[in-house]
């Protein structure tokens, strides 16, 4: 049985419809990471199995129940919004205790979760304080114990940490993936649109594109055989490498063709039959692609140099196509250096230059 | 050399424009506040001084008799108990009135914010031009409609019409108030359970502190101020403090008492005055909120 299951659900705004027919089954215990650009829909999906939007077809089912005519309250769910929507008038104390006090339950058991929150979230020093003293890495902390004190089956992140300086981004980051851990059977849904948050909390992520899933897998997978072009450039950084080219049939094997540059496909692994002579293009990640003297691709010079720290990446460019590679961080390539490019066929991805599907 | 380089505070210089700027707000001034100082020094007269002539002169031998008069004695056409009747009798009309339409105001303010209400913008366009309709034309179908209801003459009267008059404008404070509040904190309310009146007594009215401050002022200027209103719906028993006033000012037997008539206006004036000397800084707080937020 899923802990969230929502089937075949559509959203409306009036005469706009957001989602068609939009299906996807959360398992008990899983994090799950909502991953887009701006506008693809995912608060919006967030909002509906809350409760806080109406949805004009489907139905959402959550611990194996229907909830879709149920109130927000009623759901067994706890949400957590950007904006940490603090109630400005209320200390925190009161701010974590509201939900309980609403549905009257009894003030030691409001007493004994709260303190028990806090501690979990180290804010014990900070419950008689109003919201507007705190700092934000304070609000959103005391905005996730008062989703914690629900005692909640569900927990909902709407962007959790994107109001947050870097530091702190990944210190909560950290904690929200502890506190996955500690809760043990909590469910977790996670809007993102930052791709490091997804990789390192997920244990699935859905990739959405304009209302529309475009992959549903683990980061592994969606991070080693993106579904479409638009995954396999949205996720990593640097960006993957895009070469457009043609597939051609070459002594027995195929062989992917771009201008001057050949790769022998011997271990790729197709989906279904490979479509021959088509314009297809060729997608490698900067780390896959080595520096070889006898590399398989030569004629390439180093344009540019990015020393990263930890890694290296370079430009490189044949006059025609431009590639990055990264390389280790204490490279001592410079610029204008001639370099060889060595690749792995079944590292790399294929993708049909018309659909943009991965072949 | 490096000497002449400008560092620190500007040297402040008295440029012809600031003079100017001085002059006018002077000018200003003066035309404001002359009027109320002549209002005040010939309430302090008594009426042999006044005979003078000498309107700016200060008085005297000054004495709060006028004062006293106007408040209790002072006759209103046939009887004579002062204004303090009409005082009283505003004050009951401006407590429910004041009241009740901010408490309608921020209901239905918070309403067409938060919740999706069938019609929502329709209702608020109606709003919008009731708030800009001028009320004359609504006078007499109104009175046809209390005759008809059988309330008409009456407190229940005049308060309904200060509701009704005052309801377009608190709902367009309240619903700019609440549009700048982020729709997070009231779903928030939402999941931990609140309802349509928990979340807003105990959210969303405990924010809205500086509103209801506005709020007020307004109301209670404009009912205390309002003349036609009350002469029209209130019958002759709760005739406001601004009709009697009138009543006070125009009833001509015998020499006019100056001193009286400036007094008794000063009483009726007394409690706008009071409510923005007490309140100026949150009124124009408020007022700014309500514009950037608009
Ligand atoms: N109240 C609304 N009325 C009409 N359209 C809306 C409404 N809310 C959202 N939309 C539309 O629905 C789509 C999805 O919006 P949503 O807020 O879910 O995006 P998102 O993925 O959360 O984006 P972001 O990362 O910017 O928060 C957008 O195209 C948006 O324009
Ligand atoms: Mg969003």
């Amino acid at each position: 049985m899923s802990a969230v299951s929502i089937r075949d659900v559509s959203v409306a705004f009036e005469a706009v419809r957001v989602f068609d027919g939009l299906s996807l089954d959360i398992e008990e215990g899983e994090f799950v990471v909502l991953l887009g650009p701006s506008g693809c829909g995912k608060s919006t999906l967030l909002n509906a199995v809350a409760g806080l939007i109406d949805v004009a077809d489907g139905q959402i089912f959550i611990g194996g129940r229907n909830v879709t005519w149920e109130e927000p309250k009623d759901r067994g769910i706890a949400m957590v919004f950007q904006s940490y929507a603090l109630y400005p008038r209320m200390s925190v104390r009161e701010n974590m205790s509201f939900g309980l006090r609403m549905a009257k339950t009894p003030k030691a058991e409001i007493g004994r979760r709260v303190a028990q929150a806090a501690e979990l979230l180290q804010i014990g020093h900070l419950l008689d304080r109003r919201p507007d003293q705190l700092s934000g890495g304070q609000r959103q902390r005391v905005a996730i114990g008062r989703a914690l004190v629900r005692d909640a089956a569900v927990f909902l992140f709407d962007e959790p940490l994107s109001n947050l300086d870097a530091m702190l981004r990944n210190e909560l980051r950290v904690e929200i993936k502890r506190l996955h851990a500690r809760l043990g059977k909590a469910t977790m849904i996670y809007v993102t649109h930052d791709q490091i948050e997804a990789m390192t909390l997920a244990d699935r992520i859905v990739v959405m594109r304009d209302q529309k899933v475009q992959q549903i897998g683990s980061p592994a997978e969606i991070y080693g055989r993106p579904a479409n072009l638009f995954v396999a450039g949205f996720i990593g950084a640097p960006q993957m490498n895009f070469l457009n080219g043609r597939l051609e049939a070459e002594g027995g094997g195929l062989s992917f063709v771009a201008g001057t540059l050949r790769l022998p496909l011997a271990g790729y692994a197709f989906n279904g039959a490979p479509p021959v002579g088509q314009e297809v293009v060729l997608g490698v990640r900067p780390e896959h692609l080595a520096l070889a003297e006898a590399g398989l691709w030569q004629g390439f010079g180093v344009d540019i140099v990015e020393p990263m720290g930890a890694d290296t990446v370079l430009w490189c460019s044949d006059g025609t196509h431009t590639l990055q590679v990264r390389t280790t961080g204490t490279s001592r390539i410079t610029r204008g250096e001639r370099v060889g490019l060595g690749l792995d066929p079944e590292q790399a991805s294929l993708f049909a230059a018309d659909t943009g599907e991965r072949l | 050399m490096s000497a002449s380089l400008p560092s620190g505070p500007r040297p402040r210089r008295l440029t012809p424009g600031r003079i100017g700027l001085y002059a006018f707000l002077l000018t200003a001034a003066v035309f404001f506040l002359l009027p109320l100082w002549i209002m005040l020094i010939t309430s302090l007269k008594p009426m042999e001084e006044i005979r003078l002539g000498n309107i700016l002169a200060l008085p005297m031998a000054p004495t709060l008799e006028a004062w006293g008069k106007a408040w209790s004695s002072a006759c209103t056409g046939l009887d004579c108990n002062g204004i303090s009747v009409g005082f009283w009798n505003s004050v009951r009309i401006l407590v429910p009135s004041v009241i009740l339409s901010i408490a309608l105001g921020a209901v239905n303010g918070y309403a067409l914010s938060f919740w999706r209400v069938k019609g929502a913008n329709v209702l608020f366009g109606v709003l919008l031009i009731g708030a800009f309709i001028p009320y004359q034309v609504f006078l007499y179908p109104l009175v046809r409609i209390f005759s008809q209801m059988g309330i008409y003459n009456s407190l229940t009267c005049i308060v309904l019409v200060h509701v009704i008059f005052g309801l377009p404008t608190m709902t367009l404070l309240f619903r700019n108030y609440y549009a700048g509040i982020p729709i997070e904190l009231f779903k928030a309310a939402r999941i931990d359970g609140g309802g349509f009146w928990t979340i807003f007594l105990r959210v969303m009215l405990p924010m809205s502190v500086p509103m209801l401050v506005v709020a007020t002022i307004l109301q209670v200027t404009g009912i205390w101020n309002d003349f036609i209103f009350g002469l029209t719906f209130a019958g002759r028993e709760n005739l406001p403090m601004t009709v009697q006033l009138n009543n006070i000012v125009h009833s001509t037997q015998g020499e006019r008492a100056y001193n009286v008539d400036m007094a008794a206006t000063m009483l009726a004036a007394l409690v706008p005055l009071v409510v923005y000397f007490v309140s100026g800084r949150w009124f124009v707080r408020g007022i700014a909120a309500g514009a950037v937020k608009g």
